[in-house]
């Protein structure tokens, strides 16, 4: 048999993506055949998974998730789409690492900031300039819905204090903490050690600067406890943080995050 | 006359350090020239919040982690 989309049809010899394209899009005029794209006349095999695709045309829910399943393997896939994650603070590392999970898949995530885009932030945050002005949670919403329109996204627009943690965050699979301010990085993680004993943590601590990418290093402290950065490198003046090394850092942290809900690295016990 | 100085042995993030004139993670925080609110301390496994500082006091052969966030993100 063959999948469409992930929706099986019969298979039958001498078939190319093209022959198939006529008979369920004919529109079609991107042919994807197990993630990968491919030339009209390529020949399927039996087990193939194809996608197609019209240029110019917004894929559905479901051609996009076929297309990632297929891309990603349905294994993988299923588990990101049914997985959720908190970032906490949306600048440089927040704002990149929610594209990175928005691109794979993810289902639902909480996006929690209380801030308003400033033309300072555009050196690294994924930003637009005509969002200056906007709430980080509604720009981002609104970037996020572009790259992935069928995610689930809640926005926290709100300045969070300890005690808000538990309250908003203990249903996902993984925090991401993102806060600029160090005071908001060190009371999210006694938080998730004392009253989020369940909870993945992917915290980040130094990435300021322009210093060695590979001193930004994901360290774990416990099962499931993680910080990402250099552990010095502060935002200060002459050292601000830019978005190629506040990218580095952002990334290792979507990855990280990635791994817990693959079950590549341990989840807490 | 020399001065009396109190000493102990701790584990401060897996290495051995010998501490003089400390006694309360308020002090160590103080003599280490770390932000109080930047750090998050656990003394023998149990978190110590910053208004605990100055209460938590530290004993000989005590295991201590102290994490340090600097800001950006």
């Amino acid at each position: 048999m063959i999948l469409i989309n992930e929706k099986e049809f019969p298979f039958s010899p001498d078939l190319t993506i093209a022959k198939l394209a006529a008979i369920h899009k004919p529109a079609a005029d991107i042919f994807i055949l197990n993630g990968f794209p491919v030339s009209s006349d390529t020949t399927l095999n039996d087990g193939d998974s194809c996608s197609l695709i019209q240029k110019g045309i917004v894929p559905l829910p479901s051609e996009m998730d076929a297309l990632l399943s297929s891309r990603h393997t349905p294994g993988i896939q299923n588990i990101i789409r049914n997985s959720s994650i908190a970032i906490l603070g949306l600048g440089g590392l927040g704002s990149a690492v929610a594209g990175a999970m928005a691109k794979i898949g993810i289902g639902k995530m909480l996006l929690s900031d209380y801030d308003v885009v400033e033309p300072s932030n555009l050196n690294r945050q994924q930003y637009f300039v005509d969002q200056i002005g906007m709430k980080k949670t509604v720009a981002l919403k609104e970037n996020l819905l572009r790259m992935s329109p069928s995610v689930s996204l809640k926005l926290i627009d709100e300045q969070l204090t300890g005690p808000r943690l538990p309250k908003l965050f203990s249903n996902v699979d993984v925090l991401i903490e993102c806060f600029d301010d160090p005071v908001m990085k060190a009371v999210t993680l006694r938080s998730i050690l004392t009253e989020m004993q369940n909870i993945a943590y992917v915290g980040s601590s130094g990435m300021a600067g322009f210093g060695d990418n590979n001193t930004i290093l994901t360290r774990m402290l416990r099962p499931g406890v993680f910080i990402v950065g250099d552990n010095v490198s502060a935002a200060s003046p002459g050292m601000g943080l830019m978005a190629p090394r506040v990218g580095i850092a952002a990334h290792h942290q979507a990855n990280q995050a990635l791994r817990i809900l693959l079950d590549t690295d341990l989840k807490r016990k | 006359m020399k001065p009396y100085t109190n000493t102990m042995n701790i584990t401060l993030n897996g290495d051995n350090k010998l501490l003089r004139d400390i006694s309360s993670v308020a002090d160590l925080l103080k003599s280490l020239d770390l932000p109080p609110e930047s750090v998050v301390v656990e003394l023998n496994t149990t978190i110590i919040t910053p208004d605990s500082y100055n209460s938590a006091i530290l004993a000989e052969n005590d295991q201590v982690e102290i994490i340090r966030f600097v800001g950006g993100g």
